[in-house]
């Protein structure tokens, strides 16, 4: 009976052990977060000392003089990702509503596959196919073509004129949009799937076509779903670094055309952060990562929320 | 009457067209990528890449630093990161009912899923590289497995909370103690899904560039001590490519050839194991 | 509620009430299952027959806003007692689900895996022990060459002898069967039927099930609940010819639920 005791004894020992480490744990991620933030702000005090607010809008960035400022890098990661969504939205809602209610039952799941392989490719992929194969073709054909037809067209035609050099802001948001695609695509898909059968079989009943069931029943159902699934999309998109690096040609520049070459913040780390000399120098590109990682975080929390209370609705009405 | 229903039908014939032009672009896309790396990787797969060190500039090589590089800190990286993710999504499926610290770690970890890994790499680079003074592979293998945890933390949760619940109240039934419950039974019955999650965390930081270039930074030159700056295929691609020697370049397709395929492998074989593992529970 | 004199109890009820949350789903029960016994409860469904038997081990207490308040007397012990060790408790009272909860794990560990928990054996009389439950069960000959084969393999059938093989291998006095054959076929059933004969004479057994055929075959004594109420409690064959309420009357000839 003693032994009997010890045992118990020792099990509840055990449990206590195994609920805290794991607790532990899962606190830890939370102080990861609380890490990152912390190291980015005390790695970024120099650069906020010197140039305080003023950084996010200023243009400068003159690492003889030790003058920075962020404006340029937000804006080119801002506009880059913008033009992104604007392919990646309707092209992703296309493939939404193929997998969901258009394909045949055996193609569905090879074909899901395909998107979500599309995804699983490597993002330095992407940026080196954009340099070597598009960006030549977008030069080609593309950009003479946008040049001469949108190039000469009140009030758009400033964003579309310029040289057709093939790298550039628009060649950048191309090759993102082509990357953030399978993400949304495939959240899209997912929230699609959520819709109750018999829901649209009432608007089948009433006689509707597939496309007025999508737009009336599926899309109204499941909209904050698919905006979450947008917001993901532009999450990845506005923190893309590989991709972008390759074809947005790197230039500190504040150009009004889209086919110029510009800069985004991740692209000025990864190519200039090893070779900062200077703490000033440094100290602004950990700041940009620092602004970088702010805007993500807004958008992806926005995102997971709007999924969540999705998420929570179908929980009510199943 | 007839008119208007007719009206109807060009539209939706209109829209669903749209949409299969869409499915059609994404897939063009991917075939266009996958034989783009076929037509320009292939050639440059000799059998030195995998015998030769990176060269310099207009002489042979291969990328044998790189690979074995890349295998280390993917290793370690998948090491470190594997068990804490398991752990913390432990917790969050079968301690996570009551109190705060569930929900907020769950919220947070959805967020450091997609947060930038650039953003990660600059992390590693404050707090471990100033300190050690060097760039090391242990930097880059610190980034990879901050890569992994929440996409290993995401699977486990979400496998966990597949498992019925009655398996948990049988093996309470018994007199189980809840570590044991836990580690013997859900656990086990939640391996080929746990699995299938580090197999695509696994795929995922193989191709990862941007967390490397500041922590493993690069190397020309054979290293397996991880705690000096270490080669890669990733930064080794990105230094090719963008370089302007042809050879470089054509090494930067090999080696985009092998990173591509074998991502795609690892995703593939993820979810065949995933698919097999569904259908015999 | 009264039962016969010359009847050891094994479990005593004493003034009941289960909520969840703030729900009331068992209303001051007074029960006494005897000792080597087949106790069957019935009810419709939502009637808080599954819950009694839940309350026996204390599974709800997995369940964070599950709590119950009264007695339940284990041989003269209150179970319900905070004091109460919840797992050395439920090595006593073994339990079989609605459906069979075979682990991941080979027949072989599926079994030993809860004696493990209480006593270390050696391999040969582990091997016994194995043995020994699986023929209680009647399952041996069908699975004896195969021990080392995952437990999932096994048809629906064999998956809840395997179940049952399993709580009565740790020797528990008391066995709690929820619906156990509701997931079974009429074959697989009848074999489950006839094991819990067999086994009452080591275990005292308490089985909740929906089909009253089923509780008029295998059970000694009946408690009929209703909306957490025990309604009617007595012998089997009293209850199902001679029911003393109205409402019992009416739930076994069927003009209810």
């Amino acid at each position: 009976m003693f032994t009997h005791e010890a045992h118990l004894k020792r099990q509840a020992v055990l449990d206590l052990l195994f609920r805290s480490l794991t607790r532990v744990i899962a606190f830890g991620v939370l102080a990861l977060l609380a890490a990152i933030i912390v190291s980015l702000l005390v790695g970024s005090l120099p650069a906020i000392h010197a140039f305080g607010l003023g950084f996010l809008f200023s243009s400068d960035w003159d690492p003889v003089n030790d003058k920075f400022g962020a404006l340029i890098p937000i804006i080119g990661t801002l506009v880059t990702s913008g033009i992104a969504l604007l392919i990646a939205i309707p092209v992703s809602f296309g493939i939404a509503v193929f997998l969901t209610e258009l394909s045949p039952r055996i193609l569905r799941r090879p074909l899901g596959v395909a998107i979500e392989l599309l995804a699983g490719i490597p993002s330095i992929i992407y940026g080196m196919w954009g340099l070597f194969i598009f960006a030549p073709l977008f030069a080609d054909y593309f950009e003479p073509w946008i040049n001469k037809h949108w190039g000469s067209m009140p009030y758009i035609g400033q964003f579309f004129s310029g040289p057709p050099m093939g790298i550039g802001m628009l060649t950048a948001g191309v090759i993102l949009a082509i990357m953030v695609i399978p993400f949304i695509a495939s959240v899209m898909r997912d929230v699609f799937d959520v819709v109750p059968p018999l829901l649209k079989e009432s608007a089948y009943g009433l006689g509707a076509t597939t496309w007025e069931v999508v737009w009336n029943v599926v899309l109204p159902y499941t909209r904050i779903g698919v905006v979450g699934g947008i917001m993901l999309g532009l999450g990845r998109a506005l923190g893309e670094t590989m991709a972008v690096t390759f074809v947005i040609g790197n230039a500190h520049e504040l150009s009004k055309s889209l086919l110029m070459p510009g800069n985004s913040i991740s692209s000025a780390l990864a190519n200039e952060f090893t070779e900062a000399v200077g703490d000033l120098y440094t100290s602004s590109l950990i700041e940009l990562g620092l602004i970088l990682f702010f805007i993500t975080f807004i958008v992806l929390s926005l995102a997971r929320f709007m999924l969540f209370k999705l998420g929570k609705r179908e929980g009510q009405t199943a | 009457m007839l008119n208007l229903y007719t009206r109807r039908r060009i539209i939706n014939a209109f829209n669903l067209s749209i949409s299969v032009l869409a499915m059609l672009v994404g897939l063009f896309w991917l075939c266009w990528i996958l034989l783009t790396l076929l037509d320009h990787g292939l050639p440059a797969l000799k059998s030195t890449v995998f015998t030769q060190m990176t060269p310099p500039p207009g002489s042979a090589g291969g990328l044998l630093n790189a690979i074995a590089g890349s295998l280390m800190m993917t290793l370690v990286g998948t090491l470190i990161g594997t068990p804490i993710g398991i752990l913390a999504g432990t917790y969050l499926a079968e301690f996570g009912q009551r109190g705060w610290l569930a929900p907020v770690t769950r919220f947070i970890n959805d967020v450091l899923l997609s947060a930038p890994s650039i953003v990660i790499g600059l992390f590693v680079y404050e707090i471990y590289v100033v300190r050690m003074k060097h760039f090391s592979g242990w930097a880059g293998a610190f980034a990879l497995s901050i890569l992994v945890i929440p996409v290993v933390i995401r699977t486990t949760e979400n496998m966990l909370r597949l498992i019925p619940n009655t398996l948990r109240e049988a093996a309470a039934a018994l007199g189980a103690p809840q570590w044991k419950i836990i580690s013997f039974v859900t656990l086990r019955a939640a391996r080929a899904g746990i699995i299938t999650g580090v197999l695509l965390a696994v795929a995922r930081i193989s191709g990862e560039t941007a967390p490397l270039l500041f922590t493993a930074l690069n190397n020309q030159f054979w290293n397996s001590n991880m705690d000096q700056p270490m080669a890669n295929l990733p930064v080794v691609i990105f230094q090719f490519a963008m370089s302007p020697y042809e050879d470089w370049q054509r090494l930067a397709w090999a080696g985009a050839l092998l990173i591509t395929f074998s991502v795609l492998t690892l995703n593939i074989v993820a979810r065949v194991l995933f698919r097999q593992s569904a259908t015999t529970h | 509620m009264p039962i016969d004199k010359n009847i050891t109890p094994k479990l005593v009820v004493r003034d009941l009430n289960f909520f969840y949350d703030n729900y009331r789903a068992l209303k001051d029960i007074n029960l006494t299952i005897p000792e080597k016994m087949v106790t069957a409860f019935i009810g419709p469904s939502g009637c808080g027959k599954s819950t009694l038997l839940r309350a026996f081990n204390r599974m709800y207490q997995l369940y964070p806003k599950q709590r119950a308040t009264g007695e339940i007397l284990l041989d003269g012990e209150n179970i319900l007692d905070k004091k109460q060790d919840l797992n050395s408790l439920r090595a006593k009272i073994g339990m079989v689900f609605q459906k069979p909860t075979p682990f991941p794990m080979s027949i072989y560990d599926n079994i030993a895996f809860g004696v493990k928990l209480y006593q270390s054996l050696s391999r040969p009389d582990m091997d016994e022990r194995v043995e020994w439950a699986l023929k209680k069960a009647a399952l041996w000959n069908e699975v004896k060459d195969k021990l080392k084969q995952s437990g999932t393999g096994l048809s629906g059938g064999q998956q809840q002898r395997l179940c049952i093989a399993r709580a009565i291998a740790v020797k528990p006095q008391v066995l709690l069967l929820d619906e156990p054959t509701s997931a079974l076929d009429p074959i697989s059933t009848a074999h489950i039927e006839k094991l819990i004969d067999e086994l009452k004479e080591d275990f005292t057994i308490v089985i909740v099930t929906h089909n009253m055929q089923q509780a008029a075959r295998v059970s000694d004594y009946t408690a009929y609940m209703y909306l957490g109420d025990l309604i009617e409690f007595g012998d089997t064959s009293m209850v199902f010819t001679n029911p003393k309420r109205k409402e019992t009357e009416d739930y076994i000839t069927g003009r209810f639920g």
